[in-house]
């Protein structure tokens, strides 16, 4: 018989091995379930897995998409693990977009090289800033931020909509709602030439760095972590919750903000009604995927990256379905849950009592 | 003189293969690449455009090989699936939706041999052409079943995207139904997306609930023909025919058929003859289409629409001709005229009639 045991504490193999286990899990499973469609395994899961892997584009294109959703998770995982709850990052990033590319429409026909740079910084302002609402109410009149930042979301979307459709319209785009292109100067440099790939990823991976040295070396850090375990032990030290909930989400949302300036900055180059294509909520899946590791979180969104442009890739070589990309993502994190009792338990094999 | 390298002489071959060499490698099936922003069963607008590679396909046969991608973002994704497609080797690729518009046009820099043709956009290149339908026809002969049929004299409009497109639907129904009967109101909601069935739900049950018998959608789902026909009213269709998903409340639909423009178009690359261009086609071209009338309808008022499809058909009747009045009761467009195509392109404001403010 099987029997499960509590693990007195829990396993650290465990805890960062499950992740591969899931990927494993996945690809197997995947293996199956495309072989139960008619289509042969290999063949698909070198279109879904390979195919975008196989250049320099393809990498570009990875990192493209990757890089929105690293820099948003990195800000929820911060706030995550103090128990500060922003699900707005969706919000936040539109108002960076807005901000961010405002900025690119008022200085339209005078940038400079230190356009892009204002954008960035005006692109974290305008999410901090739409951050600070939750957080303001949260710790005024204790109203539930996850609330008060998902619901922010849709407001973020309207206003944008009206910018875009309104007073930021393109003069000369026929009353089309979207912003004229933004000059060349106020667009992010790309790394490499014949590749989309833009200053956006090393961003992220400085981000990772940053994300790092402040959970694990810095003084506040040490804060969030005992205020997200233990609350009260927190108040004893003199830790002050209020401070906590305004520096998660500020950064949090200065990070969404920071990913949207860079999606229009980067691979956009104007305001349209939609910037994101679910980025702030994908980022959520990202951050509990990646552990709340900043090096997990960045592994966490290549993998997602990858899972969304194999799907295309997929769609385009072999006719799979786009809902298989949904199931895949599906099982990933089913996978990753389930494997998560391995973290806290351990198998143990006992003989069946008899007679019970 | 410059020295012919081998590397020079194939980018030449190349460069000249690009316009001419299609019928020499017919052996090799063209590859022509779809892009949807909708999933191929919204029973809409993705849909129809699938039966369009569909009719390729099946007129075509081995001479080409299509793909798909659906559900595609309107945005940078856009940009990565339409590239991924012209680098898979796909000669001809049409991207179905207006958002794909500067996408295209990025990638078709990129690939000056890849042939694209845009859905509803207005940027062209010499490699990007432009096609849309006059679906404003649609919509005026759908104002003439408003017209006659309302009994609360109000009616909803879901709406997708504020483009001019989308205005111009509200505008040519507005008109048409208030020629029969001035006492008609029409209240547009805005959903800002294409395909989201269950907002597109929520605005229809708005509606109703506000007054609205009649409901029409510019959104690509099927969601808003099933909560008229749970509430007991009147509804038209969008893009392809969802008599299925209300079979009492679907009057007509106002179908797209873009098969024979597709099939046309890849012919055209097959046969080297292949330009751009931009094609605007109504009910003349087959482009738009009526499904057939719902059978509960009075017969005279279906004649009466059958009647007015014919003559937009044949050119006698133009749904934008005056006088017609702006929401400020001022003439927009005079007696005698009818507004040209530049007008209709880029239109923006509504006819007296329709409630609210155009977004913006």
């Amino acid at each position: 018989m099987i029997a499960l045991e509590r693990r007195p504490n829990s396993s650290r193999l465990w805890l960062y091995a499950t992740p591969v286990l899931a990927v494993f899990l996945t690809v197997l499973s995947g293996a199956v379930l495309f072989s139960l469609l008619g289509f042969n395994a290999i063949e698909a899961l070198t279109a879904y897995f390979i195919s975008p892997l196989r250049d320099s584009y393809g990498l570009g294109e990875l990192t493209i998409k990757a890089t929105p959703l690293a820099i948003i998770a990195i800000g929820l995982a911060i706030g995550f693990r103090a128990n500060v709850w922003n699900i707005g990052a969706e919000g936040q990033l539109t108002l960076g977009a807005i901000t961010g590319g405002g900025l690119a429409l008022l200085f339209y026909g005078a940038e400079g090289p230190w356009l892009p740079p204002l954008m960035l910084i005006g692109g974290m302002v305008g999410g901090a800033a739409w951050a600070a609402i939750p957080a303001f109410l949260r710790t005024r009149f204790n109203a539930n931020e996850i609330l008060v930042s998902l619901m922010l979301t849709y407001v973020a979307g309207l206003l944008l909509s009206y910018l875009v459709t309104g007073p930021w319209k393109d003069p000369m785009g026929f009353g089309f709602p979207r912003t004229r292109m933004f000059g060349d100067e106020a667009l992010l440099p790309t790394l490499f030439a014949g590749s989309r790939m833009h200053i956006g990823f090393p961003i992220a991976l400085v981000t990772v760095a940053a994300a790092w040295f402040l959970i694990a070396r810095s003084f506040i850090g040490f804060q969030i972590k005992v205020v997200g375990l233990t609350p009260p032990a927190a108040g004893y030290a003199g830790f002050s919750n209020a401070w906590i909930i305004w520096a998660t989400l500020l950064t949090s949302g200065a990070l969404a903000g920071l990913a949207g300036a860079i999606e229009v900055a980067g691979p956009i180059g104007q305001l349209t009604p939609s910037i994101s294509p679910g980025y702030g909520f994908t980022a959520i899946i990202v951050a509990f995927l990646g552990r709340l590791h900043p090096l997990g979180i960045l592994f966490a969104a290549l993998l997602m990256a990858l899972s969304y442009i194999g799907g295309e890739s997929a769609q385009i070589e072999l006719g799979l379905p786009l809902a298989v990309t949904g199931v895949f993502q599906g099982m990933l994190l089913f996978f990753l849950l389930a494997s998560d009792v391995l973290v806290h338990y351990r198998i143990k094999l006992r003989p069946a009592r008899e007679g019970v | 003189m410059t020295k012919l390298t081998r590397r020079s002489f194939s980018a030449l071959t190349l460069a000249a293969g690009a316009a001419a060499a299609f019928p020499a490698r017919a052996a090799d099936p063209l590859k022509v690449g779809f892009i949807y922003v909708g999933p191929v069963g919204d029973f809409g607008w993705s849909y129809q455009h699938d039966q369009g590679r569909l009719a390729i396909e099946q007129e075509l046969g081995d001479r080409v090989k299509t793909s798909f991608v659906e559900s595609v973002p309107e945005g940078a994704d856009a940009d990565r699936v339409i590239t991924q497609l012209a680098r898979s080797g796909h000669k001809l690729i049409f991207t179905t939706s207006f958002g794909y518009m500067e996408p295209t046009n990025k990638v078709a820099k990129n690939f000056p041999d890849v042939m694209f043709e845009h859905a509803t956009g207005y940027m062209r290149a010499d490699n990007v052409a432009t096609y849309a339908a006059r679906f404003y026809e649609g919509r005026y002969v759908a104002g003439i079943l408003a017209g006659r049929l309302s009994k609360t004299n109000k009616i909803g409009y879901i709406g997708s995207i504020p483009i001019p497109e989308v205005i111009r639907g509200i505008n040519a129904f507005t008109h048409s139904a208030r020629k029969i009967n001035p006492a008609i109101e029409v209240t547009p909601i805005w959903v800002n997306e294409w395909y989201n069935p269950g907002k597109e739900a929520d605005a229809a049950k708005a509606l109703i609930d506000q007054g609205a018998d009649i409901i029409l959608q510019h959104t690509d789902s099927p969601a808003p023909v099933q909560t008229a026909e749970e509430r007991g009213v009147l509804c038209v269709g969008q893009a392809s025919n969802m008599e299925r998903f209300g079979p009492t409340a679907h009057m007509t639909a106002i179908v797209d058929h873009w098969a024979p423009y597709y099939v046309e178009r890849t012919k055209a690359v097959l046969d080297g003859t292949w330009t751009s261009g931009d094609v605007w086609g109504g009910f003349n071209s087959g482009m738009v289409e009526m499904s057939p009338y719902n059978k509960n309808l009075p017969e005279a008022v279906v004649a009466e629409a059958k009647a007015a499809e014919q003559a937009i058909h044949d050119g006698k009747l133009h749904p934008f001709s005056g006088p017609i009045k702006n929401q400020a009761g001022e003439v927009a467009i005079a007696d005698g005229a009818t507004a040209p195509d530049g007008e209709l392109l880029g239109m923006n404001w509504y006819v007296e009639g329709v409630n609210g403010k155009v977004p913006g």
